[in-house]
Parts: structure tokens; C-alpha cells; sequence
């Protein structure tokens, strides 16, 4: 501590800083005193390795959301210099946004999680490791520079008949092929763990950090299936059609497990990492993983629920899997209780009475907490929103509105993004050996609030243009001057306004990442892994039976999608050629 | 696996709200029969023009069947082929819309009127003009350059209102 406000070369002021801390915040004072178990130093350069290019993505990605919001306002229009459309940009933001920064991330987090809790890789597997980073990183930057010649306008959904350069296609395999590395990599380490403690249950981190990654597996098996076998083949030219519906079908058997696999980390953030930094303990070891089980579990038989007002499937099975879809609720109504029981007995603890007065005795100056506790406020209408979308009939009034887009901006793009900025605030300093200084966390807690009321306009006037019919995914249009066309534009300006707060959030956060990974005094910062309350009862071992969880996953996804991929593939009509209209 | 009480409580009002939910959409969707699209036909895409019925895209009036309408209508890039319908308020339509080329969405703004037009299938959709008032009709999957300049408008028109 002392050598930390040294290296300030301030002392007074920083102490008196780090005293109001403490008051305010008691689980600071332990962070400042105890020593920590760190991440193995040769884990932490392959776990830094991915925060790079996360961050690297937020920014990039971030920019082009700006560039969306501000063209679709109708106020301005792209620099004559950008030689690069508005689909071009959208493409860049989603892909970036929603396949690299989140993959990179989670592989990172991941990685240290394992490391930290249940000790450092294996040569081999850290070879294994390093062998998936290099492939996502020239995956990437060979579909990036597609999408940037214009040779793959087709969105980070890249719809067929739209059809990209095969090099697109094959990027975004080498991604998947490496995320599988990086995923093996985690898998094996934990089989050795469990195998070196027999009979012991194993980390709540670790644990969790698999069943992410036997999640990830399975769900990118569906678009491997679909770049591999219909859409390299074709934009190869060695098929000239492809199956449309059978190639949506495969997307969103990856697509719906992929919301889940963003959002795992997090709550392995909320479920672990969040109780310690406000000095509480884990609510229940046990339900927490069956919550994790659950999610692996529902995370699958649903993805068409996504197809709704698609033709070419029948009504009865769209019907099973919305009722599917509809079965998270139970995970994810644990998963609440658990954390609002953490930080209630923690408020309590220290002095919090009646019925709300322990909220006030959280530590609300603290960006570990603060921030990701502003993604899970996002959560409660992020989730009540998906509840619409998912709701069969209802689905019809919002499908491919804008509505949409403000649905996942609130869940993926602030509960999950603000709960890794809150992460990476604590886990870069952690991996690069400095600290997450009072003035650095101060910024930390402006982004997260930045960010929030970025997000509260820009996703509020997205919902609310989406229930008036605007769509998503589209230019600055009057629509021929429609009546109904000229009702969305207050809410497309609201939403560059909120893009833009949102962008200057970033710029804020960018900072933040530059300062923890270059600049930061040197020191310990914590990497917070809260215990189970004494006393706790022990974890069933029924929950770490993958075979069995194994076994009901396979047998739900036969389930749900056995009749479905029959009856596309026996009706289906001639396959379609490619097109590229952009 | 201990569970403590109130979220046992907590846990049974979620699950009881969620079935009661889901007894709600079933009932919606298999005795009131509001099924989103779910169109089984399937055409060559490359030659629906000369295909019944995309062969006449319009609308038509017809007799003796569930719906007074059939709005008949190819999408292709970028635009709709009718690129304005008009019913009478009161009318009951069914729409059968498909796409020459890439796919389009179909949405009639503020209504759940909304489906997607792959090729290869038909998209099809009966619903009650029960409000006056012109439409916008635009695509909602994103097609290609022109995506927003493809849009068209539905006029549900009042009849009697006229004539008065």
C-alpha cells in the first residue's frame, strides 16, 4: 500500500483519498492488506493477449456504432473520404461488437478464472492455448479485411443468399476452430485438476469456465456445420446452391446458445467476483451451479424461436421451442435471488436496518461493483423485452424492429459489457502487475454511469421506434415521405444522442484499459473469489456428472430439433445461387 | 442442496406466472389460431413470374372462402410488385408474398402483419383490416444497397366514409 503512494509521489493526498475509501468502502481496506494469489505470469500473457485485442475491437466497434447513429439521425452523412457504406459500417460494429471483443474477452477471463482458482496451465495446454489465440487473430484480420474491401457486406449474421468471399467464410471458421483450442485448453486443465483432488469439488470459477466452454462447443458446432459444409463450398464455387433454410436454422441453433455463452461470464462476475469485492460470500455453491447447468441445458432446443415469422417450419414446433426458451426464467429468477440475498446479508452486516436500509451500505464507490451492478439493473427490462420477443404471436409487432436492437443492447451491450469493463478495471492491473488507482477507479465509476445514460436514451427510443415499426438494420430513409416513416426520425435523433454518450463512455473506458495496462503504479490489485459462507453445505456431486448433463443436452437438442430439420430438408425447394446486391 | 424458503416462494410465483403465461400463447395460438407465418408452399424461386398465382401480383376478391381478399406479391431487390395495396376496412386478407431473389422482410408497420420472404417459399398471413388508415410497408431484413428504398403502403380504406 505504502509503496503504491510512493510511487504517486503525492502521499498525503492519496491517503486521505484511500481513507475515504475505506470508510465508504470496507472491502478496500482488505484489498489494500492482504496479499494475493495471483495468476501464474505465464497465463496472465496469454490472458493479456486477448484483453489487447478486445479492446482493440471495443474501440474500433464503438466507432462504427457512432458512425451508425449519427448517419441514421438524418443529420449527417459519411465523410465524402470514407469510401465505405452504411452496411459496411454495420457489418464492422456487429462483427467486432458481438463476435470478437466477447469471444476475446471471455477466452481471457476464462483463462485467468481457471489459472487463479485452480492453478496454473500445463506447457501443453497453455501450446494448446496460444495455438487458438493466433488462429481467432488471423481469422479476424482476414474477415475484417474482407469487410473492408467490400467483398463481405452481409452483416455479423451473413445471411445466405447474401453471398461473401470465401476468405470471409474461412476467417470466421479459423475463429471458431481457435475459440475450440482455447476451449479444449480450459477442459483439460479442469480434468487434471479433478483427477489431482479426487472427491473434492472442484473451484466455483473453474467449474463454471467449462460448462461455458462445453456450451461454446456445442453451440458453434451449428455455424461450423453452416461455413464449413453449405456456405465455403459454395462461395468457393464447388456448389452452386445453397439450403436457405436449413443454413438459418443451423445460425440459430448457434445463434441463441451464443447470448447465453456472452452471458455466462458474467454471471460468473455476479455469481463470484462481485460478493467479494462487497465483502460478502457466495449465496449457495450449489444452486449456483445448477443455475449454470440450466443454462447449458436451455440454451439449445430453442434457437428457432429466433425463426418465428419464417415459413417453411411448422407452428407446432416453433410452439415447443418458445416454451423451451421460456424455461430460462428459472435460472435466471435464482440467479436474481441470489444476488440481491448476497447484497442484502452484506448490508446487513454492516449495520443495515429495515426493510431497504441495507442498500445504502453498499460500497457504491467502487467500479468493480458499481459498474457491473448497472448492467444488472439493465438486466431486469433487458430480459422483460426478451420475454416479448420470444412470445410467439407477439413476436410478429417487434420482429426485425428496432425494438430488437434496443432488446440487446440492453442485455449484451450493458448487463455483459459493463459487467466485463467492471472485470477488466480489477483483472488487467491484476495480470500486468500494477493497480487500479482511486482516480482510475473514480473514471471506472463515470463510464459505468456514462454508459448507462447513453444506453437508458438510445435503447428507450429504439424500443419505442420498434413498437412504431421501425426497422432494423437500415439507413437514414424517409420512406417516401410516409406518414408513419416521419414519426421514427425524434427517435433516431434521440438515439445518436445517446450513441454518442455512449461513445465518449468508451473513450473514457479506453483510457482506463491504457492507463491499467502501461501506465498504472506497479502493485498487487486483487483478483476477488469469494468463499462459500461458513458452515455451507457441501456441493452435490451430481453437479459435476457431465456425462449425465451430457446425456439430457444431447437428448433435448434431438428433441427439439429432430422434426424440424426433417421437415426442412425433405420440403425443401431447389437451394438458392448467391447474391451480392451491396 | 439446501434451498432457502423464500426463494423456495420466490421460485414456485416465478414458475406458476410462467405457466400461466404459456397456457395464455397456447391457447392464443391452437384454439384462436394466431400462428405467425408458417407458409409450407414452395416455388422456384427463379421463375415465380410465371408461376400461379405470382404469375398476377395484385390484389384480388374472392368468393367463398375464409378471407373477402388475396394480396398476391413478389419482392425482389428492391422493391414490392404491388407496391400499394388497397382493401376496405372490415375485409378479412390473406397475404401470400414471396421473394425473386434474396430475402426480404414483409412488414406492414403497426400491425402484426410481419414475416420473412426467403426464396424458395411462400410467405403467408391472413389478418382483419379492423383500422383505417394507410401502411407503410417496408423490408426489414437488411437486402442489399437499396434496403430502405423498398417499401410500399397498405390503405385500409372506409368505405362508407367515402360515400358520405
Amino acid at each position: 500500500m505504502h509503496k503504491t503512494i510512493d510511487e504517486y509521489g503525492k502521499v498525503e493526498e492519496k491517503e486521505t483519498a484511500l481513507v475515504e475509501k475505506e470508510e465508504k468502502s470496507p472491502s478496500m481496506k482488505q484489498k489494500l492488506t492482504a496479499s494475493f494469489i495471483r495468476v501464474d505470469g505465464k497465463d496472465a500473457k496469454l490472458a493479456m493477449a486477448h484483453m489487447y485485442v478486445a479492446f482493440i475491437a471495443l474501440l474500433l466497434g464503438g466507432l462504427a456504432g457512432l458512425l451508425q447513429v449519427l448517419v441514421r439521425s438524418g443529420e449527417f452523412t459519411l465523410p465524402l473520404g470514407i469510401k465505405i457504406g452504411y452496411y459496411q459500417v454495420l457489418t464492422v460494429h456487429g462483427i467486432l461488437l458481438a463476435l470478437i471483443l466477447t469471444t476475446f474477452f471471455i477466452m481471457g477471463f476464462q483463462i485467468a478464472s481457471i489459472s487463479r482458482t485452480a492453478g496454473a496451465f500445463t506447457n501443453v495446454q497453455r501450446k494448446i492455448g496460444w495455438t487458438g489465440f493466433w488462429l481467432m487473430l488471423v481469422g479476424t484480420a482476414a474477415a475484417a479485411a474482407m469487410v473492408l474491401l467490400n467483398k463481405a457486406t452481409v452483416l455479423y449474421t451473413f445471411y445466405a443468399p447474401l453471398k461473401a468471399h470465401w476468405i470471409f467464410y474461412l476467417g470466421l471458421a479459423l475463429v471458431v476452430v481457435g475459440s475450440w483450442l482455447l476451449c479444449i485448453m480450459q477442459i483439460l486443465k479442469y480434468y487434471r485438476w479433478k483427477k489431482e483432488n479426487k472427491g473434492q469439488t472442484s473451484p466455483l470459477l473453474t467449474y463454471m469456465a467449462v460448462v461455458n466452454s462445453i456450451l461454446w462447443i456445442t453451440c458453434s458446432l451449428g455455424v461450423a456445420v453452416e461455413v464449413l459444409f453449405q456456405l465455403l463450398p459454395w462461395s468457393l464455387g464447388l456448389v452452386e446452391r445453397v439450403d436457405i433454410l436449413l443454413s438459418r436454422t443451423l445460425f440459430w441453433y448457434f445463434g441463441h446458445a451464443l447470448v447465453y455463452f456472452w452471458l455466462l461470464p458474467a454471471y460468473m462476475a455476479w455469481y463470484v467476483v462481485v460478493p467479494k469485492v462487497i465483502g460478502g460470500h457466495i449465496f449457495s455453491d450449489a444452486l449456483a451451479r445448477l443455475s449454470f447447468i440450466l443454462f447449458l441445458l436451455f440454451s439449445f432446443p430453442v434457437g428457432i424461436h429466433h425463426q418465428l415469422t419464417e415459413p417453411g417450419i411448422e407452428g407446432f414446433w416453433k410452439f415447443v421451442q418458445v416454451v423451451l426458451t421460456f424455461f430460462v426464467v428459472i435460472p435466471s429468477l435464482m440467479t436474481a435471488f441470489s444476488l440481491f440475498a448476497t447484497f442484502e446479508m452484506r448490508g446487513r452486516e454492516l449495520g443495515g436496518k429495515g426493510v431497504l436500509g441495507w442498500f445504502k451500505n453498499l460500497p457504491w464507490g467502487d467500479a468493480r461493483f458499481l459498474v457491473p451492478f448497472i448492467g444488472m439493473v439493465a438486466f431486469i427490462p433487458g430480459g422483460a423485452g426478451g420475454i416479448v420477443n420470444a412470445s410467439y404471436q407477439m413476436n410478429q409487432l417487434v420482429h426485425n424492429t428496432i425494438w430488437v436492437t434496443g432488446h440487446f443492447h440492453l442485455t449484451v451491450a450493458t448487463a455483459v459489457a459493463l459487467t466485463f469493463f467492471g472485470v477488466a478495471f480489477w483483472l488487467i492491473p491484476h495480470l500486468t502487475g500494477r493497480t487500479l488507482t482511486p482516480k482510475l477507479n473514480y473514471l471506472g465509476n463515470v463510464s459505468g454511469i456514462l454508459w448507462g445514460i447513453g444506453m437508458l436514451i438510445m435503447s428507450l427510443s429504439m424500443h419505442l421506434a420498434g413498437l412504431l415499426g421501425a426497422p432494423r438494420r437500415s439507413e437514414y430513409s424517409t420512406y417516401g415521405g410516409a406518414e408513419m416513416a416521419y414519426d421514427w426520425i425524434p427517435y433516431q435523433i434521440a438515439q445518436a444522442v445517446g450513441g454518442t454518450i455512449l461513445f465518449i463512455a468508451i473513450l473514457v473506458i479506453m483510457y482506463i484499459v491504457v492507463q491499467l495496462i502501461w501506465f498504472a503504479p506497479k502493485g498487487e490489485e486483487e483478483f476477488p473469489v469469494a468463499t462459500v459462507a461458513p458452515g455451507a453445505e457441501k456441493t452435490p456431486a451430481i453437479l459435476e456428472n457431465f456425462k449425465i448433463w451430457g446425456v439430457i443436452l444431447v437428448a433435448l437438442i434431438v428433441f427439439a430439433y429432430t422434426m424440424p430439420i426433417i421437415d426442412i430438408i425433405s420440403n425443401s425447394p431447389a437451394g438458392s445461387k448467391g447474391f451480392m446486391p451491396w | 442442496m439446501h434451498i432457502h424458503k423464500y426463494e423456495k416462494w420466490w421460485l414456485v410465483f416465478g414458475c406458476a406466472t410462467l405457466v400461466a403465461f404459456l397456457v395464455i400463447l397456447a391457447i392464443g395460438a391452437f384454439h384462436n389460431g394466431t400462428h405467425p407465418n408458417e407458409g409450407k408452399i414452395t416455388v422456384d424461386y427463379e421463375n415465380v413470374d410465371s408461376i400461379k398465382p405470382f404469375d398476377n401480383p395484385g390484389v384480388h376478391k374472392v368468393e367463398g372462402k375464409e378471407w373477402d381478399y388475396e394480396v398476391v406479391l413478389v419482392a425482389s431487390a428492391f422493391s414490392y410488385n404491388p407496391n400499394e395495396i388497397e382493401v376496405p376496412l372490415g375485409s378479412v386478407v390473406k397475404f401470400y408474398a414471396t421473394t425473386r431473389d434474396v430475402i426480404h422482410g414483409f412488414e406492414i408497420a403497426q400491425t402484426n402483419i410481419n414475416m420473412m420472404l426467403e426464396p424458395g417459399y411462400v410467405s403467408e398471413y391472413v389478418a382483419e383490416m379492423n383500422k383505417a388508415g394507410e401502411y407503410l410497408i417496408v423490408c426489414n431484413e437488411y437486402c442489399g444497397t437499396g434496403h430502405t428504398y423498398m417499401y410500399g403502403t397498405l390503405k385500409v380504406v372506409d368505405e362508407n366514409a367515402q360515400n358520405n
